[in-house]
């Protein structure tokens, strides 16, 4: 199959997945559980992998900008600028596509190969709408708040980085990061955090959802789900950033 | 009643079924028996809607089912129940919330009258105390039973069933048997089942059609199975020593 007929059977499934959920209550239950297992079990990667690129951008920062013509605080103001417009977005998604791109992907490809969208179609239910939904959903609402945490946490392990190599100190750290602040910078990474978690939640589901054969198909479903998710989410960051900043 | 005429359907040039016609009556078991590749789980999918044939007419008390609007055609699924071969029971949910489910996504009953439902169900295929399992803790013929309770929960007109002894020993096969048997004589349903489990057909099989390479080779009663010198039924029923015997016994020529 071509990448023209994917992409043709991707619409095609989006078009499935927003129709009205069944029976609301349903639809509830299944985002909250959603969000659990997508949302809320992300944060503990996030927070961790935020906190140590923190302090490891300012660690770089200082030991790059070392002359006495460059004021230290510029080090508080690179690092925020890299983790707002990049770092949080962008790789924490790349992060995320990972993590819960393979498990979207395996778990929709084990309901297929153990029949189990087959028994949902079998009763009358929308099986995509019901799967699918409440992934993109739960996504796109928990991911801004989840890269939010990550934008603080980097930020705050910059500071803690810079006190204890003792490269920069507090009070020039945050001039640095009140330096030029530009509200628009943290609309242009929640903009990109949004589509990327459209990205996140369908391409995986994509591939699970249409998987043939068994549990290793499944398993190369998984990894060609995470390829693809990071290759548009890289793609998509590229035309977002030249739309939204240039 | 199930009426199906002139049945075609194909994958990628290859002919699957070739005008298959059959029709399937209400309080009878039907078996659809046939070598792996015959073209039964196809033939099954077509019924329920899985597969849309390239050709022939599928009515469910008169109805076509794919002449059917889509509110009309989900109707006619809520009153379809189905036993897969896996089971494939939802792995997150309990067994409660497995057979709760179709309750749940199509009426707006009161969680205590749903329950009261899941309970006599549960009863019914003797898994009273199996509420708050896992279907991981399940064992293979409890799995099934599970899959059949959840299957007739909403009080289907018909019941469709894909190997449904497949893995399971002999002993809890008959069970599994017995319990569909009753269930459809119970309820007058139409029951269809998929299998080439010859212990079935002797069990539970009113009427018995033999697939052979898509076609409908033979079709018949469990009494007129042991008579015919159909050719393609002696080729797959009469494979095993056992059942040459067992023909012998029923027809007086036992040596």
């Amino acid at each position: 199959m071509n990448y023209l007929e994917h992409t043709g059977k991707y619409f095609m499934m989006l078009k499935q997945v927003f129709k009205r959920p069944q029976k609301w209550s349903i639809f509830k239950e299944m985002l909250f559980r959603e969000i659990e297992d997508i949302g809320i079990n992300s944060i503990g990667i996030t927070a961790f992998i935020s906190f140590f690129v923190g302090g490891v951008v300012v660690i770089q920062m200082a030991l790059n900008l070392e002359n006495p013509f460059i004021p230290r605080y510029l080090i508080g103001y690179a690092t925020r600028m890299s983790l707002v417009l990049e770092f949080s977005p962008t790789l924490m998604s790349i992060i995320l596509a990972g993590k819960v791109g393979s498990y979207i992907t395996s778990s929709i490809g084990t309901m297929r190969v153990t029949e189990q969208i087959d028994a949902l179609e079998v009763m009358g239910v929308n099986s995509l709408n019901y799967l699918v939904l409440p992934k993109i959903i739960a996504s796109v609402i928990f991911y801004p708040l989840v890269v939010t945490l990550g934008i603080f946490l980097g930020i705050y392990g910059g500071l803690v980085a810079g006190n204890i190599t003792d490269l920069i100190g507090t009070p020039d750290y945050i001039t640095g990061l009140r330096t030029d602040l530009e509200p628009f910078h943290f609309t242009y990474s929640m903009i990109k955090t949004v589509v990327f978690a459209f990205v996140i939640a369908t391409i995986p589901a994509y591939h699970g959802y249409y998987v043939k054969g068994g549990s290793l198909e499944v398993g190369r479903a998984s990894t060609k789900a995470v390829v693809w998710t990071s290759v548009v989410i890289i793609v998509l960051n590229y035309f977002l950033t030249q739309m939204l900043l240039s | 009643m199930i009426e199906v005429k002139n049945l075609y359907k194909s994958f990628n040039g290859v002919e699957i079924l070739k005008d298959v016609s059959a029709t399937f009556e209400n309080g009878k078991t039907s078996l659809i028996i046939g070598q792996s590749g015959s073209g039964k789980t196809v033939f099954l999918k077509c019924l329920l809607g899985l597969f849309e044939p390239e050709k022939g007419v599928i009515a469910f008390d008169g109805r076509i089912h794919t002449e059917l609007e889509i509110k009309k055609k989900r109707k006619l699924r809520e009153e379809i129940g189905m036993v897969f071969q896996g089971s494939a029971l939802y792995d997150s949910l309990t067994v409660e919330e497995n057979v709760m489910f179709p309750i749940k996504m199509f009426t707006n009953k009161s969680a205590k009258e749903m329950l009261f439902r899941v309970n006599e169900v549960l009863e019914r295929v003797n898994l009273e105390n199996s509420n708050k399992k896992l279907p991981s803790e399940l064992s293979g013929g409890m799995k099934k039973r599970v899959a059949i309770a959840r299957a007739i929960v909403m009080k289907p007109r018909y019941l469709f069933c894909d190997e449904p002894n497949s893995g399971l020993d002999p002993q809890t096969s008959t069970v599994i048997d017995n319990l569909i048997r009753e269930i459809t004589i119970e309820n007058d349903i139409i029951t269809i089942i998929n299998s080439h489990d010859m212990n079935s057909v002797m069990e539970i099989g009113d009427k018995i059609i033999l697939l052979k390479n898509g076609l409908k080779a033979w079709e018949g009663t469990k009494d007129e199975i042991f008579y015919t010198d159909n050719e393609a039924v002696s080729s797959f029923v009469y494979s095993s020593n056992l059942f040459k015997k067992v023909k012998e016994v029923y027809t007086g020529n036992f040596k």
